[in-house]
C-alpha cells in the first residue's frame, strides 16, 4: 500500500478570546494532489503504450488458437452462461420460433401420489402411544413425505400443543407449522412478539401475513403502532406486493403514469397531501413546471414543423422538454427563446422568476446555452453592469476561471477567451489559463505588469518569430531597458 | 484486495470447497426434475452461477436451453421449466403469470422453482394466493457464499443494504447467520467472534442458534477469529472517490462479481471483452492496490521488461529458440495481453478523469474529511449541482458533507436540496426522504449552547468571517463523531484510500 504526503491544509485553530478578536493560524503542508496527473505520468503512459504496441505484431503472428480465451461478438466468454443465454435469444429471433400454445391438451395437473395402505390405522393407535405416533407423523411430514388423510387429522390434534415459541422455532428451521390455532388476539400478539425476538425478517413477515388475513385493518394497525420493528416489516411487505396506500408512495406512483396530462392531474391531487411545508413547495413547483412544459412543448412542436423560426431549423430539437428538470428547462429556454419578454411562459426571465432560480444557477445555465450558440455578445451582456457613474464593469458571481472553462468547452475563439482570462483575479491562475489556451497578449501584458523580464524573454522563445506577439515583446523589452537607464 | 504476505501467516483456506458444495447441491436439485428441461436464471445469479457450474455441467444434467428471467411472456417450448431465482415477490408474481397463462391455454407443463439462498414465506403465500401452489415444486439452493478471489468471499446480495438499512426488514439476518454457519462447519469452529452494530449482533445470535441445533464436530480450525461489522458503522469510506487502481476500474467500468467489461476503445479492437479480475491476473495483482499515480511507472517498467524479453529472441540459435517457445513464450504472450488491457484501461481512466475536474473533486473531498474551508466546499458542491455534472456524484458529495459535519445547517439543507431538485428533477424528493431515513443526508438539530456566543460575535464581523466562525465553533462544540473517531484512529495523516478505516477499527 503506498502512502503519499498528506495533501491539503493543516489548520491549527488558535483563537484568542479577547473581546471581539480571534485568529486562526493556518499552516500549509505539502500540497501534492497534482501528482495525479503530472507530466511524468503522462509520459510514462505514452512510453508503455509504445512498448506494448511494438510487440503486438510479433505476438499476433505466432498466435496459437488454444491459448487465447475465446470471446464472442457480444464480449461474453464463449461457454459461459450469459453467452449461452444470448445465443438462445438470437436463435429464437432468427427462426421466429413462437409456437402455437393453444393446442388442446386435456391433461390435469398431477396431484401428490397417495399412499394406499390397506389396514386400518385405529388399530395401530391401540398399540402405540399417541404421542409416539404423532411424532413419527410429524417427522415424515418434515421430510416431505406424503401422509394419508386420516393421519393428518391426528397430526392436527398434536399441532395444537405447539407454543408460540416452538412455532417460531419451527418456522425458522423451515419445518411444518400451523398458525391457525392462534385465534385469540392475545395469542396472536404473543406469536408476533416471539417472531420479533427471533430477529428473522422472514418469520416476522410470515406471521404478519397471517395477521393481515385474520385481523381487521384498524385492530392490526392499532397493535402495530407500538411495535416498531413489526410495523417496518409490514410496510415493506405492503410496498412489495403493491398494496401501498401510504402518502409518499402515491407520489412515487406518478412516475409510472405515461401520459403527461394524466400525470399533471395526478400531481394536482398530490398537492392535497399533507407534505411538510418545504416539500409542499417542491410538489407545487413540480406541478407548475409540468403544466408549463406541456404548453411550451405543444407550441414549439407546432412552430418547428411549420418552419417559421430559424433557430429550430438550424438546431432541430433532439428531445421533448416534458418531464425535464427545471434547470434543463431553463437551458432549453435560453437556447430557443432567448430575449422573449417575461410575459410568456417560455421566456428565461419568466422561468427564473417563477421557480426562484438563484443568480449563480441562472448565469451558469444561460452561459452554457448562449456559448453553445456562439452568441458572444449575449454572453458579454450577462456580465456587464453599469455602475452609478455610467461606466460598464464586468462582474460575475462565479469565478471567471470557471467561465473560461465553459467557453473553451464550447470552442470560443481566442479573442473572446482572452477577454475573460484577463478578468481572472488570481495572477497565477491567470497565467496558467492563458498558457493553456494560448492567449499570448494576456501573458505578455501580465508579465509586463509584473515587470518580469526573465519570463518575457522565455516566452519570446515560445512565440513564432516575426509574429505580432514577438514584435510586442521586443518592444516592451527594449522600452524597459531604455527606462532603467535614465 | 488480495492480502499482503506475512511470512508467519498460515495458508489461506481453500475456498473452492464452497463452490463444489454449491454445485453438488444444485445438480441434486436439478435431478429432482428428471428429463429435459429449460432453465430460467435470474440476471443477478448468472455471473455467480457461471463461476460454480458452467453451461457444460448444466447440459450434462438435462438442461436444454438457458433463458434470462425477464418480466415478459416466455417462448420456451419445453415441457419442464425450472426457475432459479432470488426470493423476490416481483419474480414470483411473474412466474405465477406464466403458469396461469399456460393453464388458460390448456398447456400442461411441470414447473420447479429453486429459491436461492432460501425460500421466503411471503413468496409461498403468493403462490398459494395465485392458485398455483400445487402445480409447482419449490426448493432451496443453499448457495450462500461465492469465492471471488483467494481471500474474498461474497454473499452476492446487493439488496441487503436497502432491505435492512433503509426498510428495516430483517429478512436476511438468518441468511447471514447461515453463511456464518457454513463457514463454521466447513472451516473449523471459530474460536472468537467480535462484532460492532445491531445487525451483526442479530446475525451472531442467529448463527449461535444454528450451531446449537446442529451437531458439533471437532475439526482442524482454519478460521480462528471472526469480525462482524455493520456497514453503517462507516458510511464515509464508500462515499469518497477511489484513488487506487482497482477502485478506479470499478468507478469507471463497474466490476460485477469479480468481472469487468472493457469497451472497444480500451481493448483497441472492435469489440468489448469481459475479463475476470483477481489475483490470477499477475499484472492486476501487482497494481490493484497502488495509488493511481504509481501505476504508470509500474506499467511502463513492465512493458520495457516485456520488450527486452522479446528482443532476446533475435540472438538465439535453434535449440534456445525451441526452449524459449516451449517455456517462456506462452507466459509472455499472456503477460502482453494483460498488459495491453490494463494500459488501455489506464488511458481511458486518464481521459475520463481529467475531463471531469477530478483534482478539484479530490481536493473538496479531502477538505471535507479534514474539516477545513467547509464554506468553500459547500459552494463547490453548489456549483457542481448547478452545472448538472453528474447526479450520483452530486449526491455523494452532499452525503459526505452531511456525514462529516454531523448534518447540514438547516439553511444549507434547504438551499442545496432546492438546487438539487431543480437541476436533476423534483422526483428526487423521495430520494431525499430515503437518505434522511438512512442518516446519510440530514439536518443538524438546533439547540447547542455555543450558538449564543456565535451570534454575539457574529454581529461584530462581516459575512465571510462569520461563515468561518460558524465552522470553527461547530467543529469545536458539536460532537462531530466522524472527526473525533478519525483523529483517535489517526486516519488523516496518510492517504490510504478505501477500507483502511475498517482495518484500523479492527486493530484498535
Amino acid at each position: 500500500m503506498s502512502t503519499w504526503p498528506a495533501a491539503g491544509y493543516v489548520a491549527s485553530e488558535v483563537w484568542k478570546h479577547t473581546c471581539s478578536h480571534w485568529t486562526v493560524k493556518v499552516q500549509k503542508c505539502s500540497v501534492n494532489i497534482n501528482m495525479f496527473f503530472s507530466i511524468s505520468n503522462v509520459f510514462k503512459l505514452k512510453e508503455s503504450k509504445r512498448a506494448v504496441n511494438s510487440i503486438r505484431s510479433l505476438v499476433e503472428e505466432e498466435d496459437e488458437e488454444d491459448d487465447v480465451e475465446k470471446v464472442s461478438w457480444s464480449g461474453e466468454p464463449v461457454g459461459s452462461i450469459s453467452w449461452s443465454v444470448k445465443e438462445t435469444e438470437s436463435s429464437i429471433r432468427s427462426t421466429g420460433e413462437v409456437r402455437d400454445q393453444s393446442f388442446p391438451k386435456i391433461h390435469t395437473a398431477p396431484s401428490l401420489p397417495k399412499n394406499s395402505s390397506g389396514y386400518s390405522l385405529s388399530s395401530l393407535f391401540k398399540e402405540h402411544s399417541e404421542k409416539l405416533l404423532t411424532s413419527l407423523i410429524v417427522y415424515l411430514l418434515d421430510c416431505r413425505w406424503s401422509v394419508h388423510d386420516d393421519v393428518i387429522l391426528l397430526w392436527q390434534d398434536y399441532v395444537s400443543d405447539w407454543t408460540p415459541e416452538e412455532t417460531v422455532k419451527r418456522m425458522q428451521q423451515g419445518k411444518v407449522y400451523s398458525l391457525e390455532k392462534f385465534r385469540s388476539l392475545q395469542d396472536k400478539l404473543l406469536l408476533l412478539d416471539e417472531a420479533v425476538n427471533a430477529h428473522d425478517g422472514n418469520v416476522i413477515t410470515a406471521v404478519l401475513i397471517y395477521l393481515k388475513k385474520s385481523l381487521s385493518k384498524e385492530i392490526l394497525f392499532r397493535e402495530l403502532i407500538t411495535r416498531e420493528i413489526a410495523l417496518r416489516h409490514y410496510i415493506h411487505y405492503l410496498k412489495e406486493i403493491g398494496e401501498q396506500k401510504l402518502l409518499l408512495m402515491q407520489y412515487r406512483d406518478h412516475l409510472n403514469v405515461r401520459d403527461e396530462n394524466k400525470r399533471r392531474d395526478f400531481l394536482k391531487n398530490c398537492l392535497s397531501f399533507p407534505f411538510s411545508p418545504d416539500d409542499a413547495t417542491h410538489v407545487q413547483d413540480h406541478y407548475t413546471l409540468l403544466e408549463r412544459q406541456i404548453i411550451i412543448e405543444a407550441n414549439d412542436k407546432q412552430v418547428e414543423s411549420s418552419g417559421q423560426a430559424d433557430i429550430f431549423k438550424k438546431y432541430p430539437r433532439k428531445a421533448s422538454i416534458l418531464n425535464m428538470p427545471i434547470i434543463t428547462t431553463l437551458y432549453y429556454s435560453c437556447f430557443y427563446h432567448y430575449g422573449e419578454s417575461d410575459g410568456t411562459f417560455s421566456s428565461p426571465a419568466n422561468i427564473r422568476k417563477t421557480f426562484r432560480i438563484s443568480d449563480k444557477q441562472f448565469l451558469l445555465t444561460c452561459l452554457g446555452a448562449r456559448a453553445k450558440l456562439k452568441a458572444w455578445f449575449d454572453v458579454d451582456a450577462l456580465f456587464t453592469t453599469k455602475n452609478w457613474l455610467g461606466y460598464t464593469k464586468k462582474r460575475s458571481p462565479i469565478g471567471f476561471h470557471r467561465i473560461v472553462d465553459i467557453l473553451q468547452k464550447n470552442n470560443a475563439p481566442v479573442q473572446v477567451l482572452q477577454d475573460y482570462v484577463n478578468l481572472v483575479e488570481d495572477v497565477e491562475q491567470k497565467i496558467s489559463l492563458a498558457q493553456k489556451y494560448k492567449c499570448h497578449d494576456v501573458i505578455i501584458n501580465t508579465y509586463r505588469d509584473l515587470k518580469d523580464r526573465q519570463q518575457l524573454i522565455v516566452y519570446r522563445g515560445k512565440v513564432e518569430k516575426g509574429s505580432s506577439e514577438y514584435r510586442k515583446i521586443e518592444e516592451i523589452l527594449s522600452n524597459s531597458v531604455r527606462r532603467s537607464f535614465p | 484486495m488480495a492480502h499482503s504476505v506475512r511470512r508467519d501467516a498460515p495458508e489461506l483456506p481453500d475456498f473452492s470447497l464452497l463452490k463444489r458444495l454449491a454445485r453438488d447441491q444444485l445438480i441434486y436439485l436439478l435431478e429432482q426434475l428428471p428429463g429435459r428441461k429449460d432453465l430460467f436464471i435470474e440476471a443477478d445469479l448468472m455471473s455467480p452461477l457461471d463461476r460454480i457450474a458452467n453451461v457444460t455441467t448444466l447440459k450434462q444434467h438435462d438442461v436444454d436451453k438457458l433463458y434470462k428471467v425477464e418480466h415478459k411472456p416466455i417462448v420456451s417450448t419445453s415441457d419442464q421449466l425450472c426457475f432459479l431465482i432470488r426470493p423476490r415477490i416481483k419474480t414470483v408474481k411473474w412466474i405465477c403469470d406464466v403458469v396461469n397463462a399456460d393453464k388458460a391455454f390448456g398447456r400442461f407443463r411441470r414447473y420447479k422453482i429453486i429459491f436461492s439462498p432460501q425460500k421466503f414465506y411471503a413468496c409461498e403465500n403468493l403462490l398459494e394466493e395465485q392458485g398455483i401452489f400445487g402445480d409447482v415444486t419449490t426448493d432451496e439452493w443453499s448457495f450462500y457464499l461465492l469465492p471471488l478471489d483467494d481471500d474474498i468471499i461474497s454473499l452476492e446480495l446487493p439488496e441487503f443494504f436497502r432491505d435492512y438499512f433503509l426498510e428495516g426488514d430483517q429478512r436476511w439476518v438468518r441468511t447471514a447467520g447461515s453463511a456464518l454457519h457454513l463457514l463454521h462447519s466447513v472451516y473449523g469452529p471459530f474460536s472468537k467472534v467480535y462484532g460492532i452494530g445491531r445487525c451483526s449482533k442479530m446475525a451472531y445470535e442467529s448463527w449461535r442458534e444454528q450451531v446449537e441445533e446442529g451437531e458439533q464436530r471437532a475439526l482442524q480450525a482454519e478460521i480462528g477469529n471472526v469480525f462482524l461489522i455493520d456497514r453503517d458503522v462507516d458510511l464515509v469510506t464508500p462515499l469518497c472517490s477511489q484513488v487506487v487502481y482497482e477502485g478506479l476500474v470499478d468507478d469507471i467500468f463497474r466490476i460485477k462479481c469479480g468481472c469487468v467489461e472493457f469497451c472497444p476503445d480500451v481493448t483497441s479492437s472492435d469489440k468489448s471483452i469481459k475479463v475476470m479480475l483477481n489475483s490470477q491476473d499477475k499484472v492486476f495483482n501487482e497494481i490493484r492496490n497502488e495509488h493511481f499515480s504509481q501505476v504508470f511507472g509500474f506499467l511502463s517498467q513492465k512493458a520495457r521488461n516485456l520488450q527486452t524479453a522479446y528482443d532476446k529472441r533475435s540472438g538465439m540459435d535453434i535449440k534456445q529458440m525451441k526452449t524459449f517457445v516451449s517455456e517462456e513464450l506462452k507466459g509472455l504472450k499472456q503477460e502482453h495481453r494483460l498488459l495491453s488491457l490494463h494500459i488501455g484501461a489506464s488511458e481511458s481512466m486518464m481521459k475520463k478523469k481529467t475531463k471531469q475536474d477530478f483534482q478539484e473533486l479530490l481536493k473538496t473531498e479531502h477538505s471535507l474529511l479534514e474539516g477545513f474551508e467547509i464554506r468553500e466546499c459547500i459552494s463547490y458542491i453548489e456549483e457542481h449541482i448547478n452545472r448538472q455534472v453528474s447526479m450520483v456524484e452530486s449526491m455523494r458529495l452532499l452525503c459526505l458533507l452531511s456525514l462529516t459535519e454531523n448534518g447540514l445547517l438547516p439553511k444549507d439543507y434547504r438551499s442545496l436540496k432546492a438546487q438539487f431538485l431543480q437541476s436533476y428533477g423534483i422526483e428526487h424528493l423521495l430520494t431525499f426522504s430515503n437518505l434522511k431515513q438512512l442518516g446519510l443526508l440530514v439536518e443538524q438539530q438546533p439547540g447547542e449552547t455555543l450558538t449564543v456566543m456565535e451570534s454575539r460575535v457574529g454581529k461584530l464581523v462581516n459575512d465571510k468571517t462569520a461563515g468561518k466562525l460558524t465552522d470553527a465553533f461547530s467543529s469545536l462544540a458539536k460532537k462531530s463523531n466522524f472527526r473525533a473517531l478519525g483523529r483517535r484512529l489517526n486516519l488523516f495523516r496518510t492517504r490510504l484510500g478505501n477500507g483502511q478505516e475498517t482495518v484500523f477499527l479492527v486493530q484498535d
